[in-house]
């Protein structure tokens, strides 16, 4: 049998790096963990994973010059999947750390989840789906994924909110744009399910079956 | 809504798996993959890793358990046991673990917490709480409850979220391995005292101990080993119960 294509995951120094190349192995791809911009760029797909502060994570992405990498991507509406801080990191600002300057490939401001509630969100949630996706195919409406975060995004254009999971509010748990697909869970630690979310990713990236 | 996790806790010693498990269809209930992967399968919220030999032997073993269990099981690990470091922690962080446990070395080194939720983020963090009653309260001990440390557990929990602790793994001595219930006023207090999720631990015996902990006791998950362990109860059954009492739990089931 032929090798699926190689995705590149984006190494900025942080990240769960180790659980992502392990589903996207179980999925029966190659992938290569880089902090190269050029394997980047090269890649049929690309993930970028995301754990901790966006502060670090911006610092991290600009150090590594994966910032530019990232915006070239967007620019291009190359296939991109980014997880939890990920995410976060593409809209304008962050108001974590006191006020926080993003890429901004995706305008909208990311929140605090609102006061009185445990924080962080940790554990499993409902993903309610508002569009119909290729992204979801196989997956049922309101499954339950693995969030562990304090902040969320909120995007100015509301047409890219595919999905939104209730926690203080409803807020935006998948964000698709183009070929830019966002979760503010973590598929790679959200079961079967979440491995079926990358592989549906995988397939419309490469056009594979 | 966000669903209360189902946690099973498994004890590693040497790379084996103590409080030795009879389950059928299981190749190798010692081995701890093994063990991992069943749980995933069937349902289970997330796993903890506890390294009880806490040596430095032992962490070297817990990394390569760790690392072997994150290419089978998609779901969140959490591993404690004899961490003294950050270096420990990026070990095994780095192996594949989301969270790392820290007990008697948060106790002795405070900044511990606040350096690992520097270097790795708050959520990462799990300070592990082992508390037994005393006259007014409830009193914090370390080194696997063998050492009364005279700090007062709700003041703890509360100085651990303040450094950073992005969670409390809450283990009742008084209740752990009566398997009599949970202790569900400390729970409740510690619970309603901090901002981030407790996990309570200790005393599992029934469901309705599980029930009880979670609704009066205000716990956001629960862990629990021998009546996982010894087949008293399965993750399914455990959740089906809990999920007609009316707590809100993940389904079971083709994954989800």
């Amino acid at each position: 049998m032929k090798a699926k294509a190689t995705v590149a995951i984006i190494d900025y120094g942080a990240g769960n790096l180790r659980s992502v190349a392990n589903a996207v192995t179980r999925l029966g791809y190659q992938s290569v963990v880089t902090d190269k911009p050029a394997e980047v760029l090269r890649a049929p797909a690309v993930i970028l994973p995301g754990v901790g502060a966006a502060a670090d994570t911006m610092t991290g992405l600009v150090r590594t010059e994966m910032a530019e990498t990232v915006r070239r991507l967007m620019e291009d509406d190359r296939p991109l999947f980014a997880v939890c801080v990920g995410l976060q990191i593409l809209l304008t600002t962050t108001e974590e750390g006191g006020g926080y300057e993003c890429l901004g490939v995706v305008p909208g401001i990311v929140r605090r989840l609102p006061d009185g509630l445990k924080i962080p969100h940790m554990g499993w949630n409902q993903v309610t789906q508002r569009r119909k996706q290729t992204l979801f195919k196989g997956i049922p409406d309101k499954t339950n994924f693995y969030f562990v975060h304090s902040y969320y995004a909120d995007p100015e254009d509301k047409s890219v909110v595919a999905a939104t999971t209730d926690y203080g509010l409803p807020w935006c748990s998948v964000l698709v744009k183009g070929n830019l697909v966002a979760t503010q869970f973590h598929p790679e630690k959200s079961g079967t399910l979440g491995l079926k979310m990358y592989e549906n990713f995988l397939k419309m990236a490469t056009g594979g079956e | 809504m966000l669903t209360k996790r189902i946690i099973p806790c498994l004890d590693v010693t040497g790379g084996r798996v103590v409080k030795g498990t009879s389950f059928k269809n299981l190749r190798d209930a010692g081995d701890p993959v093994n063990l991992a992967s069943f749980y995933y399968k069937e349902g289970a919220d997330e796993l903890v890793f506890l390294d009880i030999t806490a040596t430095p032997e032992g962490r070297a073993t817990m990394a390569e358990i760790v690392e072997r269990i994150s290419e089978e099981v998609f779901m969140p690990l959490t591993v404690g046991g004899g961490l003294r470091s950050t270096a420990d922690m990026r070990r095994l962080l780095g192996a594949g673990a989301d969270k790392v446990a820290i007990n008697t070395a948060a106790v002795l080194t405070p900044a511990l917490i606040s350096e690992g939720a520097a270097r790795f983020g708050s959520q990462c963090i799990v300070v592990a709480i082992d508390a037994m009653r005393n006259k007014g309260g409830w009193e914090v001990y370390t080194h696997s409850g063998t050492k009364p440390t005279g700090i007062d557990a709700v003041a703890w929990a509360k100085k651990v979220v303040e450094l950073g602790a992005g969670e409390l793994l809450l283990t009742s001595m008084d209740a752990d391995g009566h398997r009599a219930g949970y202790d569900i006023e400390l729970t409740r207090t510690i619970s309603g005292a901090v901002t981030v999720p407790v996990i309570a631990s200790g005393g599992a015996g029934t469901l309705e101990d599980l029930y009880q902990v979670l609704d009066k006791g205000r716990a956001d998950a629960v862990l629990a080993a021998s009546i996982f362990h010894y087949g008293v109860y399965s993750i399914k059954e455990t959740k089906e119960y809990l999920a007609k009492k009316g707590i809100p739990i993940r389904t079971v089931g083709k994954g989800r």
